[in-house]
């Protein structure tokens, strides 16, 4: 410590990172992109590998052969959905008790702030059906949850009728240790949320509904099944939960055993492995798989029933049969013994999933990146902005003697008092953070002005706001009264708004790893270059691709085309309208949080440099 | 007709020399060289077994058997205890002299497809919880601080009979521990461990205060041979599934079941075991041949360093059974005293060692001893003697006296502490085809009488 203690001995490290500030900075930045597209390199990361003991080994004999039965069910639930208009509550009831199940039901209703993008309602109003199987021999102090979503449509009635034929095959067995609670939610994850709230009672969202009448245990782990067909070519695991949190690792790897064993062909991300890593191919295809999931990760929102489960510490993955033009088809009891050869292994925990990992992201099913791995990639671009701080630091403190500085000139000013300077930084931080607030409050207040005066449908009105806000806030630097600005003034604001960025961006990785990658990929190198000195249109420009909304258009594109599924530049616009609605739609329906972290953070913190470009 | 063996061998030399000179054709010669030979060595291995029938010198067998994990998932090692248990039940140690822990009740668990069961084979071929098992600790009571407790015999005075191991400075003690373990430890429960050198301290406690004669430590957990290399207390053998880096595996998956059955020692120890009957002549190093690497993927390990006899002479009996070392036939037995000393087995290897025995704290006590003993044992020797005479005489069952159980310890004693002092005697048994032994159990030998 002693060389960072002395200010004579440190000087010469100080000399280094000044001097050579640009050059570490280009090294650092290019070395973390470097590093994360090594993750997705196979021979770098490592196999997954059980490490749960409850779970070891797949030794379980899985008997269900109730597949076609189970189809018919789910015809004869559709065809009573369509009856009912809606769900089938009795004839699920009903059902749920022929089959040895005690059936209970949820009644819930939700107001949408406004009317969500794809299914058009605004009031909603649902009934919940859980039956619970009871463990015959063990006490009632755990459970495990399979959970169907149910919505008005046509879908996943095959889910419903596997769950029923599950559950009667299940209830025949004597081994199971936690009751099974079986739960078709109604109104997909508005239900679930009902249902969570209910089970663990806490109203964390101002919904209304009633009390379960039945409770299993506390919950140790839940599976979501979407099941549109009869018969699959593979199934999807979906892991990304409510602000970026995914189950515990090891359910990934009990879901991949079963897989293997069952040999029904797996996917995540919708991407089969591939087994050619040494290829370029294959090592894109393992790229783009990754890179998948770190924009659903970042997107915060549940990627399905699952992603409410994680909020309340239990692990949950979705199932998605997908039936494609592939030749392999499973059957539904196929997909029936796969379902209960996991639950009879999860039936065998004695604690929680707690064995793996929390964090990681996934190339392919079989190998996996921990936060020990991805981290550093992190690290290495939250470096340049320190860097930067460290640079501006060392011109506050100690004027420049030398003339080859660009910088020195400005830099001191006789007339600019501690005061003055303070002042002149609080302003832009005030009016910046000011902005952001209106961001987050004012779409969904002002939706009903917006509609009275302009042609426009709710949820267009709140997104037209949303932008407005947006926009409206990089007017702002122009209104200031310029006889606040001193020469030395916008570097304490650009030392400010380094800091307060690299925090933030610290912040929300740590939260969600992802979000905060791929803000610090854009706003980085954006913090790194912005003076008053550059460019200025040119600059303008690359700082409003670099925005925050100009990230999530290029993540709305992005994440389609690794999809396979590119659009054009107005079906791209649309997508982008349909996230931000979403994006806030989910903070006031579940609490995702990213929302309010880049309307009240981090846009306020990419309004400061906007400042810091048009300072005079 | 009785003869012991140094007679029939005595017999041999004698004829050879006369049938020679009788019929002097090289055909009868070579023949009579081979019947001869033949002699020589079934006399040889008479002698042999002589011996061995000396050799151990407890008078109690007892076990300790212990399973320290918890959970379902564990079922295989309550199975590896079960197995060892049935095995040295039915080889005669009866429950009281039996400690059995274990950590979890798999017969019980929720998870158990078929209740009341323990299988150790798949496809549910053999129930080892069978219908009369005593557990003596069992859940949360199988601790460290219990299962030293037990070997060293601190336990509080309320602690039942049952539960406490009771043995002596003539006991035969088998421990079995199985888990799940690492380098120098074995986990108990989920909470604590015990280390080799606790376990190692814990045997020579048990050595001080006189609680055994010899000590079979088997152990089957990942690592094994690391918890016996610390062990520097006399009279010890160990054997273990695995050496130190390696990890012992389990076997016999059931799918009905849902979990693993067995371990892969303790599997090949039971079928092994299952083959041994009381009377067994098969030795320690056929238990060391047990689950080579082939069967258990690691490499079992032994160690006999500290154990003084010669491990092919240890009967797997000594410690697995509690055989009675007596045989009653109804040919005469001579019990001569011959003054040639008896020449000593040369121990394993080249390593010539002196056997260690107790000695007496107090020399007031040993003079005592050895004066009463003395004593004792011309009256022991003259009553059995009497009694086997009697017996020849009248047949077994017309026999009036009869060798009472207590006159046939104390006699069993002073057999040995005459052949320590280099007296021979010289004993018929185990050949069924010259002498056809009646086998008398401990407890039924008046019952022949009457």
């Amino acid at each position: 410590m002693g060389l960072l203690l002395d200010p004579n001995r440190r000087r010469p490290l100080t000399q280094v990172l000044v001097r050579r500030n640009a050059l570490i900075s280009v090294i650092c930045y290019m070395a973390g992109v470097v590093w994360f597209m090594g993750l997705a390199f196979e021979p770098f990361i490592p196999h997954t590998k059980m490490t749960e003991t409850a779970l070891h080994h797949t030794v379980v004999q899985e008997g269900f052969t109730a597949g076609e039965m189970a189809m018919a069910t789910g015809r004869e639930f559709a065809a009573n959905k369509k009856k009912a208009h809606g769900m089938p509550v009795d004839w699920l009831v009903k059902t749920m008790e022929s089959r040895g199940l005690e059936a209970f039901t949820q009644s819930f209703n939700r107001t949408l702030p406004f009317p969500d993008d794809n299914k058009e309602r605004v009031i909603v109003n649902g009934t919940n059906v859980y039956g619970i199987l009871r463990a015959p021999r063990a006490h009632r102090a755990e459970a495990l949850v399979l959970s169907v979503p149910s919505s008005p449509g046509n879908s996943n009635n095959q889910a419903v009728g596997l769950l029923l034929g599950l559950a009667q095959y299940l209830r025949s067995q004597i081994y199971w240790a936690k009751d099974i609670i079986f739960l078709v939610n109604d109104h997909d994850l508005i239900g679930m949320q009902a249902w969570l709230e209910g089970y663990h009672h806490p109203n964390a969202t101002g919904m209304g509904w009633s009390p379960l009448l039945g409770r299993g245990g506390s919950i140790q782990a839940a599976l979501s099944l979407e099941l549109s067909s009869d018969v699959i070519t593979s199934l999807d695991l979906v892991l990304e939960g409510l602000n970026g949190q995914l189950p515990n690792l090891d359910l990934v790897n009990l879901f991949s055993a079963f897989c293997q064993k069952i040999m029904v062909p797996c996917t995540i991300q919708g991407k089969r492995q591939r087994k050619d890593w040494d290829t370029v191919s294959g090592y894109s295809h393992a790229v783009q798989t990754m890179l998948l999931m770190v924009l659903k990760q970042a997107s915060g929102r549940p990627w399905g029933n699952h992603g409410l489960f994680l909020r309340y510490h239990i692990d949950a993955a979705s199932i998605k049969g997908i039936n494609s033009f592939h030749q392999y088809k499973a059957d539904a009891t196929k997909v029936g013994r796969l379902m209960e050869g996991m639950y009879r292994k999860l039936n065998n925990l004695s604690a929680r999933l707690h064995q793996s990992c929390f964090f990681y992201l996934m190339p392919s099913l079989s190998h996996f990146v921990s936060i020990a791995y991805y981290m550093p990639a992190f690290g290495l671009l939250a470096v340049v902005p320190l860097l930067r701080a460290l640079d501006l630091w060392v011109q506050l403190v100690s004027p420049p003697s030398t003339a080859d500085n660009v910088c020195s000139v400005t830099a001191i000013e006789p007339t600019s008092s501690p005061s003055g300077i303070l002042l002149s930084v609080l302003t832009p931080i005030t009016i910046s953070h000011l902005t952001g607030v209106a961001l987050y409050t004012l779409p969904i207040r002002s939706q009903a002005v917006a509609v009275r005066h302009f042609p426009l449908s709710e949820t267009e009105a709140v997104v037209l706001t949303a932008i407005v806000i947006y926009t409206a806030g990089l007017a702002l630097p122009h209104k200031l009264p310029s006889g606040q600005r001193t020469g030395q003034g916008w570097r304490v604001l650009k030392l400010v708004a380094v800091v307060y960025l690299t925090l933030l961006l610290g912040c929300a990785a740590f939260v969600n790893f992802s979000l905060g990658f791929v803000l610090a990929l854009t706003l980085v190198p954006l913090a790194a270059f912005v003076t008053p000195h550059v460019p200025k249109f040119p600059s303008a420009f690359i700082m409003v691709v670099l925005s925050p909304a100009g990230t999530l258009l290029f993540s709305v594109f992005f994440s389609r085309e690794l999809q396979e599924m590119p659009v054009g530049f107005l079906g791209g616009w649309r997508l982008l309208l349909s996230a931000i609605s979403q994006g806030i739609l989910d903070n006031s329906l579940y609490g995702s949080l990213v929302y309010p972290l880049v309307a009240l953070t981090i846009y306020p913190c990419w309004l400061l440099f906007w400042n810091i470009l048009f300072w005079r | 007709m009785c003869v012991c063996v140094r007679h029939w061998a005595g017999l041999a030399n004698i004829l050879l020399p006369r049938s020679v000179q009788g019929f002097c054709t090289m055909k009868l010669l070579s023949l009579l060289c081979l019947f001869s030979v033949y002699l020589v060595v079934w006399s040889n291995n008479i002698e042999t077994k002589a011996g061995q029938f000396f050799s151990s010198g407890h008078t109690n067998n007892w076990a300790v058997l212990v399973c320290t994990s918890r959970f379902w998932f564990n079922y295989r090692h309550v199975a590896n205890t079960l197995s060892v248990y049935r095995s040295v039940k039915r080889l005669g140690i009866p429950d009281s002299h039996i400690v059995l822990m274990l950590a979890d009740d798999m017969a019980c668990n929720h998870r158990n497809p078929k209740p009341a069961t323990v299988f150790s084979h798949k496809n549910m071929e053999l129930n080892v919880y069978g219908d009369d098992v005593e557990v003596d600790y069992r859940g949360y009571e199988v601790t460290v601080e219990n299962f030293l407790r037990v070997l060293t015999g601190r336990m509080p005075p309320s602690t039942p009979r049952s539960k406490r191991l009771l043995s002596d400075d003539r006991s035969n003690i088998l421990i079995y521990l199985t888990g799940h373990g690492g380098n120098g430890f074995l986990k108990f429960q989920d909470s604590e461990e015990i280390s080799n050198v606790e376990l190692a301290d814990a045997f020579e406690q048990m050595w001080q205060k006189r609680r055994y004669n010899e000590l079979l430590f088997i152990i089957d957990t990942c690592q094994g041979a690391s918890m016996y290399e610390r062990f520097y207390s006399p009279n010890l053998m160990a054997l273990a599934s695995s050496q130190v880096g390696e990890d012992s595996l389990s076997h016999q998956p059931d799918l009905a079941i849902g979990v693993h059955l067995m371990d892969r020692y303790t599997f090949y120890l039971l079928e092994f075991l299952e083959d041994i009957h009381p009377a067994s002549t098969a030795n320690m190093n056929d238990l060391f041949k047990v689950c080579p690497k082939s069967q258990c993927v690691s490499t079992p390990g032994h160690r006999t360093d500290l154990f003084l006899r010669d491990p092919g002479s240890v009967l797997i009996t000594d410690f697995f059974g509690s055989v009675r070392k007596v045989e009653l036939t109804t040919e005469t037995i001579n019990l001569t005293i011959t003054e040639e000393p008896v020449k000593e087995r040369p121990m394993h290897g080249d390593l010539q060692k002196e056997r260690q025995s107790y000695i007496d704290q107090l020399p007031v006590s040993e003079i005592i001893h050895q004066q009463q003993s003395r004593v004792k044992c011309k009256h022991v020797l003259a009553a059995v003697r009497k009694g086997h005479h009697e017996i020849q005489q009248n047949g077994v069952a017309m026999g009036r006296n009869c060798v009472s159980h207590s006159l046939r310890t104390q006699w069993m004693l002073c057999v040995r502490m005459t052949f320590s002092k280099r007296m021979s005697i010289t004993f018929s048994l185990l050949k069924p085809v010259f002498f056809q032994p009646i086998k008398v159990t401990p407890n039924s030998i008046c019952a022949i009488e009457a």
